[in-house]
């Protein structure tokens, strides 16, 4: 099984800020790595998806957690 | 009895492939990047110097090429922190101390306040955890968006390179700008 590589907790922050500490974290990662975002942002439910299509980076998993915040697991390609 | 088909007057294999190779000669010119965004930033108030910002950063951090074009009173939002008066002659100063350079010091077009308005905003913002335009155009810097000034507002409001915050491109002229736009999917007037 894939194991998530790296974890970036963007909780707390506001559009754009999870997409932009998203994006530097995976700069510099070799492709096909694992990373999990963690947000609270409510926007980011349609931004993150959207980012993946706009990099090129694929969108493993989406899903909402008990307290309400909001994990997302994306597979650099580029 | 004759066919309809061959009423239709037929094109031969060689006329096809001509058309072919003009049809990709003209795409190949139509040479828009799907990939490139770019931002005349022409307004220097909060309420617009805020969201180029925003889009300016999230559109590099999604992997496309970003470009930011600072003309008119979006120039002050470059200026230098800490640079008061800017110019040579009395409107040039006039201009500088109407429109205090950096983008923390940007009023809002709207509910202004004397001040109270952006206050309002950015205690908002803090709250919010948003990043405030002057981070946010650090962090364009860091993400690679090229920030370029624009060489005639530079001249007409009497602005100089030192004037202005570090990690600019070269001051450019319209016709850059207009190169800049035509090369993008994605142009705004902001």
């Amino acid at each position: 099984m894939d194991v998530i590589a790296h974890t970036v907790d963007a909780k707390g922050q506001s559009c754009p800020g999870p997409l932009v500490a998203l994006a530097r974290a995976i700069k510099d990662a070799e492709p096909g790595e694992l990373f999990e975002l963690l947000a609270t942002d409510p926007g980011s439910r349609s931004d993150v998806p959207s980012w993946a299509d706009l990099s090129g980076n694929e969108l493993v998993d989406a899903e909402t957690l008990e307290d309400g915040s909001f994990r997302y697991v994306i597979r650099k390609v580029a | 009895m004759a066919t309809t088909e061959a009423e239709v007057p037929t094109t031969s294999l060689t006329d096809l492939l001509e058309r072919v190779e003009a049809l990709e000669a003209e795409q190949r010119n139509q040479i828009k990047k799907k990939n490139k965004l770019t931002i005349i930033a022409w307004g220097g108030s909060l309420d617009q110097i805020w969201p180029t910002t925003i889009l300016a950063t999230t559109a590099a951090a999604s992997g496309m090429e970003a470009s930011v074009f600072f003309t008119f009173w979006g120039l002050f939002a470059i200026v230098r922190p800490g640079v008061r008066i800017t110019g040579e002659n009395w409107m040039q100063k006039m201009m500088s101390v109407m429109n205090p350079g950096s983008a923390q010091k940007a009023k809002l077009s709207h509910y202004h306040f004397a001040g109270a308005g952006p206050a309002m905003f950015k205690k908002l913002a803090d709250d919010h955890h948003v990043a405030k335009p002057d981070e946010l155009i650090g962090l364009a810097n860091d993400l690679g968006v090229r920030l370029i000034p624009c060489q005639m507002t530079m001249d007409l409001l009497g602005l100089k390179r030192e004037d202005l915050i570090d990690g600019l491109e070269e001051p450019i002229g319209a016709a850059t700008a207009i190169a800049e736009m035509r090369d993008a999917a994605v142009s705004l007037f902001i």
